[in-house]
C-alpha cells in the first residue's frame, strides 16, 4: 500500500489544526491527522500549544462595560419604562 | 428556528415588566461583545462604543414587537450589525464585506513558511525546519503572558478578533458566533484558525525568549 502519497506534511498539518479541533475533518482526514501526530513529536507539540493557547484565552478577563455607558443606558431604560 | 430558551423567556418577561436589574445584567453581558463586533464595521473604538449604545436603544424600541423567533442574542446582534453598517456608510468607510464573506480570499499561513523545509525536499518535504519547543506550564499562567496574549488579540484584524474573543474568551459555541455575525460555517473556521494561529505564534515568540 502506498501510504506515502496520502501522508500529511507538517506544513499541511498546521493548517488543519482548527478543523481538527472543531471536528470538521472527514473521518479519513482525521485518521491521517491522528496518524501524523502519533509519529511526529514536533507536530504534537504544535497541537498542544494550540490547545494551551485556547486554554489561556479562556482565563482572560472579559471586558467590562464602562460605568458611564451603563449609567446612560439605565437612564434610557427608565425613560423607556415610563413611556 | 429554535424557540427561545426558558431562561431567555424569563429575561424577556422581566425586561418587558421594566425590571432594571434584568436590563443591567444584559448590558453587562453583551456590551463588550457588541463593541468588538462593531469594530468590524467602524474604524475607531469610540465609534464602536457609540454603536453599542445605539444598539441598546434599538433593543428597547424593538422589545415590544420582538416575537422570539430568533434567540434574543441573535436579534440583538442583528440590530447591532444594521446600526454599524449605517454608521460606517455615514462615516464614508468602505465596508469590509470581504472580511466576513470571503475571509480566505487572501492566503495566510498559520506558521511562517520558512519554519518548514521545502515541499520539494527530497527526504523531508514540508517537514519542520525549526521545530516548536514545548512551553513551560508555569509561564503560561504568568500575568505577563496574559498581557502578551491581550496584545496579540488587539493586534488582530477586527473580524478575527471578534471571532476569537467570542469563541475562546467568552466561550460561545461556533453556532452562536455564526448566528451573531451572520457567518458561514467555513468562514467562521477560517477566521478562528487565523486568529488562533497568530495568538499561538505571538505566545511562542514571547515564551521562546531566553
Amino acid at each position: 500500500m502506498t501510504v506515502d502519497v496520502e501522508q500529511l506534511s507538517c506544513r499541511e498539518l498546521v493548517e488543519l489544526v482548527t478543523d481538527y479541533l472543531e471536528g470538521a475533518l472527514s473521518p479519513v482526514d482525521t485518521a491521517r491527522f491522528d496518524d501524523h501526530i502519533g509519529r511526529c513529536g514536533a507536530c504534537s507539540i504544535y497541537l498542544e500549544q494550540m490547545r494551551q493557547s485556547i486554554e489561556v484565552l479562556g482565563h482572560l478577563p472579559v471586558d467590562a462595560v464602562t460605568p458611564e455607558a451603563e449609567r446612560d443606558l439605565l437612564e434610557a431604560f427608565r425613560g423607556w419604562r415610563a413611556s | 428556528m429554535a424557540q427561545a430558551a426558558p431562561a431567555e423567556a424569563q429575561v424577556l418577561e422581566a425586561l418587558r415588566a421594566g425590571d432594571e436589574d434584568a436590563f443591567r445584567a444584559l448590558v453587562r453581558e453583551y456590551t463588550p461583545s457588541l463593541v468588538r463586533v462593531a469594530r468590524i464595521y467602524v474604524s475607531t473604538q469610540a465609534a464602536a462604543e457609540e454603536v453599542a449604545q445605539e444598539t441598546w436603544l434599538g433593543v428597547l424600541n424593538g422589545l415590544p414587537r420582538f416575537e422570539g423567533r430568533s434567540s434574543l442574542r441573535t436579534w440583538i446582534f442583528r440590530i447591532l450589525t444594521n446600526i454599524a453598517k449605517t454608521r460606517a456608510k455615514r462615516d464614508g468607510r468602505t465596508l469590509p464585506f470581504s472580511a466576513l464573506s470571503e475571509p480566505g480570499r487572501v492566503p495566510e499561513a498559520a506558521v511562517d513558511a520558512d519554519r518548514f523545509l521545502d515541499p520539494e525536499h527530497p527526504r523531508w518535504p514540508g517537514h519542520w525546519a525549526l521545530k516548536p519547543e514545548a512551553w513551560p506550564e508555569d509561564a503560561l499562567v504568568a500575568g505577563e503572558t496574559r498581557e502578551k496574549l491581550a496584545e496579540a488579540i488587539e493586534a488582530l484584524p477586527a473580524a478575527q478578533r471578534a471571532v476569537i474573543s467570542l469563541r475562546d474568551i467568552e466561550g460561545w459555541s461556533s453556532e452562536e458566533v455564526r448566528n451573531a455575525l451572520d457567518l458561514s460555517e467555513t468562514n467562521q473556521r477560517v477566521l478562528l484558525h487565523r486568529a488562533r494561529s497568530k495568538v499561538r505564534s505571538a505566545l511562542e515568540s514571547y515564551l521562546d525568549q531566553p
